[in-house]
């Protein structure tokens, strides 16, 4: 049987039912709105409703074949996680940039070179490095340190990451925005390159995954009507 | 492939008795070290190298990831100078990737703290290491970051941009794109505007302060064609150690600056020589060290196996400014000079 992780909640489970039904698989729930219970009309396909945030745990694990999350989580929680799953769908819906922004009356910075160099001062001033808040530690962590920016340090901040600056526990921030707007809100503004990864909705293959004959050949038919890759295994 | 534990542990133990019989104190270092020392010494790229884990009392913990800072401290509590300190022990990487790199090996190192002669110390421990190391026929590379300083240090430029460059020595793109930018005439940059109420801990005059400097710097004559190619073909220098001495002694007729660096350059080559080791002939890379250790700030080394695929085999450097890091501000620099082996490849390679 084939497990295919979806989102348990909200508009992204929507979103996702929509996006497999117009390819000719049908999703449904199961029992009364609060149980977490999908069915498919296709008999070899078995969804597992889980936290999307958990996805990419579970398909690291291979615990599912198939799983569908944000890229932002599964390349922020999975160390090389092209070694663990294979993106076979981008899926058009729940985009979110995440960026890297700063207090909007910082007239003086508007780039990561500029960022850079503000840290140096900072740390100079306060005898500390320039604090920035985020969730997503290995993403920005990578892409300052492809960019080469010294003496920042990051600080974890799981929610209302945008007020950090205001409450001094952090002097910028790297988040998820769609808008932009609950950024302007809060009196940030994005780097002009401080654009870290552009994320949206993605369907992965596990490599872990016990693919049995009985898995692969379910797969080929799905993959045949979803349009997608033959041989993620 | 890693070399079995026991193997290594013999060349570890025969490494360590060794530095002992030279006069090295022994020294022992926690496994566990506090995260926040190490965070602020060496950035957020040490996460990604260090185990992270928790005390419930002491908060944020790493596994070594190298002995260099808890002997410093050791030293600056405790120790005398002249000091001398072998140890030996596991340190501990982190991968991001599959890779064949041991997440978990011995290193052997030797530490000097002496300020009476830095060049005889950095001629000490580079003669004391290819000695031991002489066995494995090993290819030695080494360098000086001292000089690189010196030479950025002389250019006929403002203070601020000496000090932007100085900080980017160990981040060869960004020192590359502060020297180009540096190089051109800009216009005056626009000054954002902007509403917003400012929010956060950095301060009104921190901004005030930034914009006048970027003022000043657009107003600043762009480096010369010069005096870049000049740092250039210092940056590029690959040589033997005798003929980079003697071009680097040419170059400092024309960049005065690197005169007394490459004067200390000519006497580690003598003090070397009368150590036994053929100093002239060394292989000489002058960028040699730059992205290793951030706090190397001279006489720079290592020793490498044929298979490139491999880490080095030792290495070891200058870091006279990291104990002043390291005293948080208050802090004096130590001159400071060692090095590591790692017993293990040692081992792999047919051992000692």
């Amino acid at each position: 049987m084939l497990k295919l992780g979806l989102p348990s909640k909200g508009r992204l489970m929507d979103q996702c039912f929509d996006w497999f039904g117009a390819r000719g698989l049908a999703l449904s729930r199961t029992g009364s709105d609060r149980e977490y219970a999908a069915i498919a009309a296709a008999a070899e396909v078995e969804p597992v409703l889980l936290s999307a945030a958990e996805i990419p745990r579970e398909l690291a694990a291979g615990r599912i074949h198939l799983g569908v999350t944000g890229s932002d989580l599964v390349q922020d929680r999975l160390a090389d996680w092209q070694g663990q799953v294979l993106e076979l769908a981008p899926m058009g819906f729940g985009q979110a940039d995440l960026v890297l922004a700063v207090p909007a009356a910082w007239t003086d910075v508007e780039t990561l070179d500029d960022l850079d160099a503000v840290a140096a001062a900072f740390r100079a001033a306060h005898g500390f490095r320039l604090r920035i808040a985020t969730k997503y530690h290995r993403l920005v962590r990578d892409f300052l340190r492809a960019h080469e920016v010294a003496d920042y340090q990051l600080v974890d901040s799981q929610g209302a990451t945008e007020g950090t600056i205001r409450n001094l526990t952090a002097e910028a921030i790297a988040d998820i925005t769609s808008s932009g707007e609950t950024l302007r809100a809060n009196h940030l503004r994005v780097l002009t390159d401080g654009l870290i990864l552009e994320s949206q909705a993605t369907l992965y293959a596990a490599r872990a995954a016990d693919w049995t004959p009985d898995d692969r050949a379910a797969y080929r038919t799905l993959a045949a009507r979803l349009g997608v890759m033959s041989h993620p295994y | 492939m890693m070399a079995a534990k026991g193997a290594a542990r013999a060349v570890a133990d025969r490494l360590h008795a060794a530095l002992l019989a030279e006069g090295a104190l022994p020294v022992e270092a926690p496994i566990l070290l506090p995260a926040d020392t190490l965070l602020d010494l060496y950035g957020e790229d040490i996460r990604a190298r260090a185990y992270v884990t928790a005390d419930p009392l002491r908060g944020e913990m790493m596994l070594r990831p190298d002995f260099t800072v808890p002997v410093v401290q050791i030293h600056m509590s405790e120790g005398a100078e002249p000091a001398r300190y072998a140890y030996k022990g596991e340190v501990f990487r982190k991968q991001e990737r599959p890779s064949a790199r041991a997440i978990e090996y011995l290193q052997v190192g030797y530490e000097v703290f002496d300020r009476d002669d830095p060049t005889g110390a950095d001629a000490e421990v580079f003669a004391l290491f290819a000695r031991l190391l002489a066995p494995l026929s090993l290819r030695p590379v080494t360098g000086d970051i001292a000089i690189l300083r010196a030479a950025v240090a002389g250019l006929r430029t403002t203070d601020a941009r000496k000090a932007a460059l100085l900080r980017h020595i160990w981040r060869p793109m960004r020192f590359r794109r502060l020297l180009d930018r540096f190089g051109r005439a800009r216009p005056p940059r626009l000054v954002l505007t902007d509403a917003a109420p400012l929010i956060g801990l950095r301060s009104q005059t921190e901004v005030d302060r930034r914009l006048a400097a970027l003022a000043d710097d657009c107003a600043a004559p762009p480096i010369s064609e010069e005096e870049r190619a000049l740092l250039d073909a210092i940056l590029d220098l690959s040589a033997p150690a005798g003929q980079a001495l003697a071009h680097l002694g040419d170059l400092a007729k024309i960049l005065h600056a690197i005169g007394p660096a490459v004067t200390r350059m000519g006497a580690r080559l003598a003090a070397l020589d009368r150590r036994g080791v053929a100093a002239a002939s060394l292989p000489f890379e002058a960028s040699h060290g730059r992205t290793t250790m951030e706090y190397y700030d001279g006489f720079v080394f290592s020793f490498h196996a044929a298979d490139p695929a491999l880490p080095p085999v030792a290495s070891g450097g200058r870091y006279d400014a990291l104990a002043a890091h390291l005293g948080q501000g208050g802090g004096q620099s130590i001159p400071a000079v060692g090095g590591i082996f790692r017993p293990g490849l040692v081992a792999d390679l047919g051992g000692l």
